[in-house]
C-alpha cells in the first residue's frame, strides 16, 4: 500500500514538476527506470509468493540500477554505448516477462 | 480478532502446500528473510507465532512453527500497515524515485518522440520528402514572384494610363472652359469714355490675346463672370454686351493666362486693341499679378450628333 502511494506520489511530482533531465544523465535514466522496473517485479512476485524481504527488496533495486548505470557508463567510455544498454534493456526485460510470468502464475495459478 | 481471521483461508490449504515445499518454496533465502522480518519487527513476529502456532494446532498440528514466521505474516503485516518501518520508508523512497524517473522520462520522450525513435531508412525517406517538398515550394516562389512582378508591371502601365488620360482631361477641361485655372497672365480691364465698348473689339481683344498664346480666358462686368472658349459669342447687347449667354455691363475685366510680355505686347501694338479703345474715349488698364485665377467654368453640353470616329 505505502509502495503504492509512493509510487503515485512520485509520478504526480514528476508531472508537476516537469524537470528536465540533465543532458549527462540522459543516457542512464531509462536504463534505471528499466532496471528498478525489473526490481519491482521481482518484489510483487516475492510478495505474492509470501516470500518478500524488504532488505533483498532494496538491496536489489538499487544495485539494480547501479549496475545498469555502471554497465551503460563502461560501454560509452569503450564506444559501444548504444549495443551495451541494448544488451542491458534485452536482459532486463527477460527478467521483468519471467517475473511477469511468475506473478501471473501465482495469481492466475496458470 | 481481525488479525486472527485473516490468515484462516490460507492456512486452510497450507499444509498441503506449504510445509513440504517449505525449502524450495523461498529459494531467493529463507533463513535471510526469516532474519530480516525478525529484526525488522520482532513484536510481529511473537504475534505471528502465537497466530501460527493457534492455528497450526487447528489445521496442522505438526507445523512448524518458526517457518510459519517467516513465510506467512509479511504479507499480512503489509495490509495491516504494521511494518512502516526503516526500511518500509526506504522502499516508499526507492519506489517513489521510480515513479518520478518514470514521469520524467515520459515526459521529456513526448517532446521529441517521432524522429529520434525513426529508423535510418525513414529518416532518409523523410528527408527525400522534405527537399522535393522544398523544391516544390521554391519553385512555387519563384512562379509567384514572376506573376506579381507581371501584376506590378501591369500596374504600373495602367497607373501610367490613368495618369495620361487624367492630364489629358485637365488639359482639354482648361480648353474646353469645364475647369477653373490659374497661372502667369494679364488683369485687362476696359472702361467706356462716352460710347459704351462694343462688342467687335472684347471680340478683337479675345483673338489678339488668342494670337499670342492665351490659354485660358474669362469676362467679368456687372458683377458676372463667364468663361470664354471657342464657341463663346460677343453680341452688342444695348448698353452692354453679351458674352455667350451672359449679358455684362462694362466695365469688362478680362483675366487671361498665357505668356503676360506677349499677351501685353499683342495688346498695344500700333492701331491694335488699346489704341481702338482710347480713339472712342474708353481706357484700357493692363495688369500683371503674380497669379492670375480664371474660376468661372461652363458646361459642355454632350454632343446629340456628333460621335467620335475610332
Amino acid at each position: 500500500m505505502i509502495a503504492l502511494i509512493a509510487l503515485v506520489v512520485g509520478v504526480v511530482a514528476g508531472l508537476v514538476l516537469e524537470p528536465s533531465v540533465p543532458a549527462g544523465l540522459q543516457a542512464y535514466l531509462p536504463i534505471a527506470v528499466v532496471a528498478a522496473l525489473d526490481a519491482v517485479t521481482g518484489g510483487v512476485r516475492a510478495w505474492l509468493r509470501k516470500e518478500f524481504n524488504d532488505k533483498q527488496f532494496v538491496i536489489s533495486f538499487v544495485s539494480n540500477v547501479l549496475v545498469a548505470a555502471l554497465i551503460v557508463f563502461l560501454g560509452d567510455k569503450l564506444g559501444v554505448g548504444a549495443q551495451l544498454s541494448t544488451g542491458v534493456v534485452v536482459v532486463l526485460s527477460m527478467r521483468i516477462f519471467a517475473n511477469v510470468a511468475a506473478i501471473r502464475q501465482t495469481v492466475f495459478k496458470a | 480478532m481481525s488479525v486472527a481471521d485473516k490468515p484462516d483461508p490460507d492456512r486452510d490449504e497450507r499444509p498441503a502446500d506449504d510445509v513440504p515445499e517449505a525449502p524450495g518454496d523461498a529459494p531467493a533465502d529463507p533463513a535471510d528473510a526469516r532474519a530480516d522480518h525478525d529484526e525488522a519487527d520482532p513484536e510481529a513476529r511473537t504475534d505471528g507465532d502465537d497466530e501460527v502456532s493457534a492455528g497450526g494446532d487447528e489445521a496442522a498440528p505438526g507445523g512448524d512453527s518458526d517457518e510459519g514466521g517467516a513465510g506467512q505474516p509479511p504479507a499480512a503485516r503489509w495490509w495491516t500497515h504494521r511494518l512502516p518501518t526503516r526500511s518500509g520508508a526506504l522502499i516508499g523512497v526507492l519506489l517513489a524515485l521510480l515513479g518520478f524517473a518514470l514521469a520524467v522520462q515520459l515526459k521529456g520522450r513526448d517532446s521529441d518522440q517521432g524522429l529520434a525513435a525513426a529508423r535510418q531508412e525513414d529518416l532518409v525517406r523523410i528527408l527525400d520528402d522534405l527537399d522535393s517538398r522544398k523544391e516544390r515550394l521554391q519553385r512555387d516562389i519563384s512562379d509567384l514572384n514572376a506573376k506579381k512582378q507581371q501584376l506590378n508591371s501591369g500596374e504600373q502601365g495602367r497607373k501610367a494610363a490613368v495618369d495620361d488620360a487624367r492630364q489629358r482631361a485637365d488639359e482639354l477641361g482648361i480648353l474646353a472652359g469645364t475647369l477653373p485655372a490659374e497661372g502667369p497672365g494679364l488683369l485687362i480691364t476696359f472702361r467706356s469714355g462716352g460710347d459704351p465698348v462694343p462688342a467687335s473689339v472684347l471680340l478683337d481683344a479675345v483673338e489678339e490675346l488668342r494670337g499670342a498664346g492665351a490659354e485660358a480666358m474669362q469676362f467679368a462686368g456687372g458683377g458676372r463672370t463667364v468663361r470664354v472658349v471657342a464657341s463663346t459669342a460677343f453680341v452688342d447687347d444695348g448698353s452692354g454686351v453679351a458674352v455667350g449667354s451672359v449679358r455684362l455691363s462694362a466695365p469688362y475685366t478680362v483675366s487671361v493666362i498665357g505668356d503676360p510680355a506677349t499677351m501685353q505686347a499683342a495688346l498695344n501694338i500700333p492701331g491694335g486693341v488699346v489704341d481702338t479703345v482710347r480713339q472712342s474715349g474708353g481706357t484700357v488698364s493692363v495688369q500683371q499679378p503674380a497669379v492670375v485665377h480664371v474660376s468661372a467654368t461652363r458646361k459642355v453640353p454632350r454632343p446629340r450628333y456628333a460621335r467620335p470616329v475610332s
